[in-house]
């Protein structure tokens, strides 16, 4: 049943990849999306008999991938709670996707082509989470970021989503040479990457080095001891899960990925792929917890992240990309939650949030396809009575976000916020206030999308207006199987994911070290730590309330008397203005200087091009020498002889 | 089967079919194609008979297979060939590649058909011979022989500066070369033989390994290419004709790392323990700096030439870390590379054939008239980039593996190359592949036809089948490799305490 999950979308795959033109674009959709349907199935009864029930790891054996000397890397298919929840989160955002787009990608020519690309994605973020090993999880990684580059760049007569596609792929990439290199320092430390031999030493491995064992990884000329080379390795693989997930510093290309068709925003950048990194952290929690420092630096990303992608939320206009930073934010309280050891916490905000995100990309689509096509919010507004039915599951979506009592958000992110407030590393106070900020941002922004879409007049041209339309059953029943699961998501599984059957639920899945106590202690906090979110959500929504129904030239006017404010949020920071003067420019220039001064004048020009301009001149030097008189030649002669008979006689004269 | 002397029959054959070419009487069309087809014909078989070799090949056995020999000058230098783990391989590799070199001249070359028929086939003899030949002198005439048609090809049907760039080619190349005779010289004068099994065995005093090394550098390097003497690659690869290209990178730049391999590690150990440093910090610079300058390419090839030194530059790392992950992930990425680069120069030919140009900025949107072409050269690309998946990764990651456990320096270093791969491939792609189709002259281009599909989907194939699955070659490489490592620790233990007795007296 396993291998099926997995290799259904492969098969899709390859199907409409391979024989897409020759099947049509109809079989094509409907071959992809039944497989990702039955795939969707297996995945909730394997979350039912692993989760819920008393299912064990299993480890099922594909194939031998790549073995050297000590280096055995098997394809496998890893079955633990952690890996049946991110079925269940793949397997279904996938399959609503897959559906969802039928209708979406209605018009498009190409479609068999963007179907076997989801199917790719799915398949290799399938890997990814049933990895047994390092080396298939970096297969699954990049897979996954393969399948992102070529859907972002669907539209490829578009220079900016050609741009936006290559720069997600280079900088996803300078996440995976730090992953890449923590693969190598842990073989190098446990002469393995497969998760099961890694796991099983890792705690001897520290202990190892309490008891005096000396340096164990020289690393950059730095000896480690094995407690710090820990801290390296994790801090090394967690660059990759930076990358990933687009946290701060790296997380320019999440926003120009929504260049890409709305269902792929959906699906990839909010719901499945950029949960990859969190995925990774809890993955390997038997590793992290070993490592304190790693997890503070964790959390002090995560925090950073949530506020500051929280910030840029606040002004963007494009629909999208608002939904995007608002992703890249919630990405930055999954990962407070890991880095205070509340690792169960932060998978459940994936969970969860893979619902209510998948269902607010979805619903902007819906949007989008409403008003032929436009992603600006600023002209919009007034949509709410044409289409009535994505305004409400927008609206589920919203609540849910914000974390409106007894929806999904509430119980996941309200978790985040009271573990950061009781962690004890030094950053969790520092977590805790970020986030309790983000919250009034999120909500803010959120009802700020809500009103300025749906509310007020339409801003839009009257030609577009009179198109506005509902959007076809094949779109809308997707979105109201994701609003179910953002109404309930958190209110049926808190239990099990975080609550007193957690244990159970989690089994062996997620590694918390004796002393790790957070779990407890996030139910006794006080009550006004418990009461902050929920007030922040008031607050946020009021405002928004107010600058955007109320007195709507509240926004203009404050803008304007913070200008340098509002320019800074509006340009994202600079962040891409600064990498660009930083990174990109220098690394053309760094490009074109080694290449004609570099090759040019000092390779080639002291090397062969030297030596030919060389030879040339002296043969013409001895060219001239030639006279052709013969009291010349024998002038030159009579030297020769001179110095010949001078040498010998004083050469002679030495030995004797 | 097994008394025949395979080895030799497969570096003959092409020879054969050369003499074929050459009875082959006109210079109308009719008799061009005759040409084709006899070397076609030559090339495909010798591949097959050269299946042969990999069925009857024991990965079990460390040692020489398949030894034949004949007697010359009292045993001391003799004909004699033999295949291990380590060369087997490139055997296959060169006999697999040259029925696709044919297949791209098709139409692409049509003066002197006969003399460049003779020419590849005459080419691919003494590079079979160069992987097989187990005697130094022997190994010599084939590595250096393999220099003239080389030179021919680039000098008469290459480019425009066809001429600036065979000389370079020829001039780095020699000068490689003779101090590699003198070397060879050298050890006859010491051991008293040039058969490569003996010299295996002999143990060169330090001081003479330390010069005898420098030498065989001299001409590896070149060969490799290692930066800094890299500067003729370019240069030749944008000058010769597409299959031309495609031998150059997929097997002539295999000479090198393969040489390393066969000699300088395991005849001179101490010597290659003590500059391996020297080399690590070249491959790093090879792999930082041509991806810096192919970043900023704008002909196609010279981007593609200069990725390839930097790829070859993981290869030099690999070997010299001296790990069975590094030693077999070199040998991994050469092969790898042997398709990928190839496959990549006869993309860069099939839109050459039509545009009859390689600059980047002639071209642009390309995917929208050629969808099937879009999708080869995205595999290609994907390759050369290292994703896993496709073969280019696992040579990649097993040498960076294998550096990692040498000297972490040189592992963080080289593993940029994953990011600036990206960038100069992806660069590449966009530019030419994606976007719309603006440019009039391109309106009009063809998709691949089918001698071009047929080209390249088993080059796509076997890039994906090695990717998922590359136990066919590293269960080969495997146990020579063992060999070779286990020999080389053994010989610096002994040559360690050789010296600790010497400063001990």
């Amino acid at each position: 049943m396993y291998t099926a999950i997995v290799l259904l979308p492969l098969l899709g795959f390859l199907v409409a990849g391979i024989f897409g033109r020759v099947i049509g674009a109809k079989a094509s959709e409907y071959i992809t999306s039944g497989f990702l349907i039955i795939a969707a199935i297996l995945s909730w009864v394997a979350f039912i008999s692993v989760g819920l029930g008393d299912g064990e790891t299993q480890i099922i054996p594909i194939a031998t991938w790549i073995v050297s000397g000590a280096l055995d890397v098997q394809w496998a298919i890893r079955v633990d709670t952690l890996t049946a929840v991110m079925l269940v989160v793949v397997n279904t955002v996938s399959a609503l996707v897959h559906v969802y787009s039928i209708g979406y990608m209605h018009h498009d020519p190409h479609k068999s082509r963007f179907f076997a690309y989801l199917s790719l994605f799915t398949f290799a973020m399938l890997t990814l989470v049933t990895s047994d090993n390092l080396v298939q999880m970096f297969f699954g990684w990049e897979g996954v970021g393969l399948a992102s580059y070529l859907l972002i760049g669907f539209w490829y007569q578009r220079p900016s989503a050609n741009a936006a596609a290559m720069k997600a792929f280079v900088v996803n990439r300078i996440g995976d040479f730090g992953f890449a290199l923590g693969i190598f320092g842990v073989y190098y430390l446990f002469d393995s990457v497969n998760l099961a031999t890694i796991f099983a030493n890792a705690q001897g491995f520290v202990e190892s080095g309490a008891e005096g064992g000396g340096a164990v990884l020289t690393f950059l000329g730095t000896p480690y001891e094995p407690a710090t080379a820990m801290t390296v390795v994790c801090l090394l693989l967690f660059m990759g899960a930076m990358g990933k997930s687009a946290q701060f510093l790296l997380h320019t290309w999440l926003p120009d990925a929504m260049e890409g068709p709305t269902p792929v925003s959906a699906l990839i950048h909010a719901a499945t792929m950029v949960t990859a990194g969190v995925f990774m952290v809890a993955r390997l929690s038997p590793l992290f917890e070993l490592s304190h420092t790693a997890l503070t630096f964790v959390t002090f990303i995560g925090a950073t992240t949530a506020f500051f992608a929280a910030t840029i939320g606040l002004v963007q206009t494009d629909i999208k990309r608002v939904i995007a930073y608002s992703t890249c934010s919630q990405l930055g309280y999954m990962f407070v939650a890991l880095g205070v050891g509340a690792y169960g916490v932060g998978v459940f905000h994936l969970f969860t949030h893979a619902f209510f995100k998948a269902l607010l990309f979805l619903g902007a689509g819906s949007v989008i396809h409403a008003v032929s096509d436009e992603q600006d919010m600023r002209k919009m507004g007034g949509l709410r009575k044409h289409i009535p039915l994505t305004y409400w599951m927008m609206i589920v979506g919203t609540l849910a976000l914000t974390g409106f009592p007894l929806t999904a958000g509430y119980f996941s992110k309200d978790a985040i916020i009271e573990a950061a407030f009781v962690g004890d590393n030094a950053f969790a106070q520092y977590g805790f206030w970020m986030t309790v900020i983000a919250a009034l941002m999120t909500s803010f922004y959120s009802w700020r999308l809500i009103f300025l879409t749906f509310h007020g007049k339409p801003r839009a041209s009257v030609d577009v207006m009179k198109h506005v339309h509902e959007s076809p059953p094949v779109m809308t029943v997707p979105l109201m199987v994701l609003a179910l699961g953002a109404l309930v998501a958190g209110f049926v599984f808190s239990g099990s994911f975080i609550g007193h059957h957690q244990g159970e639920f989690w089994k062996t899945a997620l590694f918390m070290s004796a002393d790790n106590h957070v779990l407890e202690e996030m139910h006794h906090v006080p009550q006004w730590v418990k009461w902050s979110p929920f007030v922040m959500m008031v607050i946020g929504l009021v405002v928004a309330w107010y600058f955007y129904i109320k007195a709507p030239d509240a926004p203009k006017r404050l803008a304007a008397r913070h200008d340098g404010l509002y320019k800074f949020l509006l340009n994202k920071w600079y962040f891409d203005e600064l990498y660009d003067f930083l990174f990109v420019r220098p690394a053309m220039k760094l490009g074109r200087f080694l290449w004609k001064r570099g090759d040019g004048t000092v390779i080639d020009g002291f090397g062969p091009d030297g030596i030919s301009t060389l030879v040339q001149d002296v043969t013409a030097r001895v060219v001239r020498l030639q006279t052709g008189y013969i009291y010349h030649y024998a002038f030159a002669m009579l030297i020769g002889v001179a110095l010949l008979v001078t040498w010998t006689m004083f050469a002679g004269g030495g030995a004797h | 089967m097994n008394d025949w002397p395979l080895l030799t029959i497969v570096t003959v054959l092409p020879l054969v079919g050369a003499l074929f070419v050459l009875v082959v009487q006109g210079d109308d069309d009719s008799a061009k194609n005759n040409m084709r087809m006899v070397a076609l014909l030559t090339t495909g078989f010798t591949f097959l008979v050269s299946l042969f070799i990999w069925a009857g090949f024991d990965p079990s056995n460390p040692g020489f297979q398949m030894v034949d020999s004949v007697d010359w000058l009292d045993g001391k230098i003799g004909y004699k060939m033999g295949v291990d783990g380590i060369s087997m391989l490139f055997v296959i590799l060169t006999t697999f590649l040259m029925p696709f070199c044919i297949l791209a001249s098709w139409n692409a070359v049509q003066i002197r058909v006969k003399e460049y028929m003779i020419a590849f086939l005459v080419l691919e003899a003494l590079m079979i011979g160069v992987f097989c030949a187990l005697d130094l002198l022997v190994f010599y005439v084939f590595f250096e022989g393999g220099l003239i048609p080389m030179f021919l090809i680039i000098g008469v049907w290459g480019g425009k500066r066809r001429v600036y760039a065979s000389f370079k080619f020829f001039l780095y190349t020699l000068t490689g070369s003779l101090l590699m005779l003198v070397a060879i010289l050298a050890m006859y004068w010491d051991a008293g033989t040039t058969d490569i099994q003996t010299l295996l065995q002999h143990s060169f005093s330090p001081e003479m390994q330390f010069w005898l090394w420098i030498a065989f550098f001299a001409s590896f390097a070149v060969k490799m290419p290692m930066w800094p003497v890299h500067t003729w690659l370019p240069d030749a690869h944008v000058e010769a004709p597409t299959a031309g290209s495609v031998i150059l990178a997929g097997i002539l730049l295999k000479m090198g790392g393969y040489g390393f391999l066969r000699f300088s590690l395991p005849m001179f150990p101490v010597a290659s323990d003590y500059f391996a440093p020297f080399i690590f910090t070249l491959s790093v610079v090879a792999i930082v700096y041509t991806s810096f300058v192919a970043l900023a390419q704008e002909d196609m090839k010279k981007l593609i030439a200069y990725s390839s030194v930097a790829h070859m530059g993981y290869v030099t790392m690999g070997i010299f870390t001296m790990t069975t992950q590094g030693v077999q992930g070199g040998i991994f990425q050469m092969l790898s590379h042997g398709i990928v680069s190839a496959a990549l120069f006869l993309c860069v030919g099939v839109i050459y054939d039509r545009m009859h140009t390689r600059e980047i900025s002639a071209y642009g949107g390309l995917v929208n008239r050629m969808p099937w072409y879009a999708m080869a050269f995205m595999v290609f690309t994907m390759a050369n980039v290292g994703l896993p998946g496709t073969s280019g990764f696992i040579g990649e990651f097993l040498t960076l593996m294998g550096a990692f456990e040498t000297n972490t320096w040189v592992a963080t270093f080289a593993t940029t190359g994953i990011i600036l791969s990206a960038a100069y491939a992806l660069f590449l792609y966009r530019r030419v592949v994606f976007g719309s189709l603006e440019k009039e002259s391109l309106k009009s281009i063809l998709d691949l036809s089918l001698r071009e599909k047929v080209i390249l989907v088993p080059l796509i194939a076997l890039t994906i089948l090695f990717g998922f699955y590359p136990a066919p070659v590293l269960n080969v490489t495997a146990a020579s490799v063992d060999h070779l490592i286990t020999n080389y620790h053994a010989a610096l233990e002994t040559a360690q305490k050789t010296a600790a007795l010497v400063v001990v007296q």
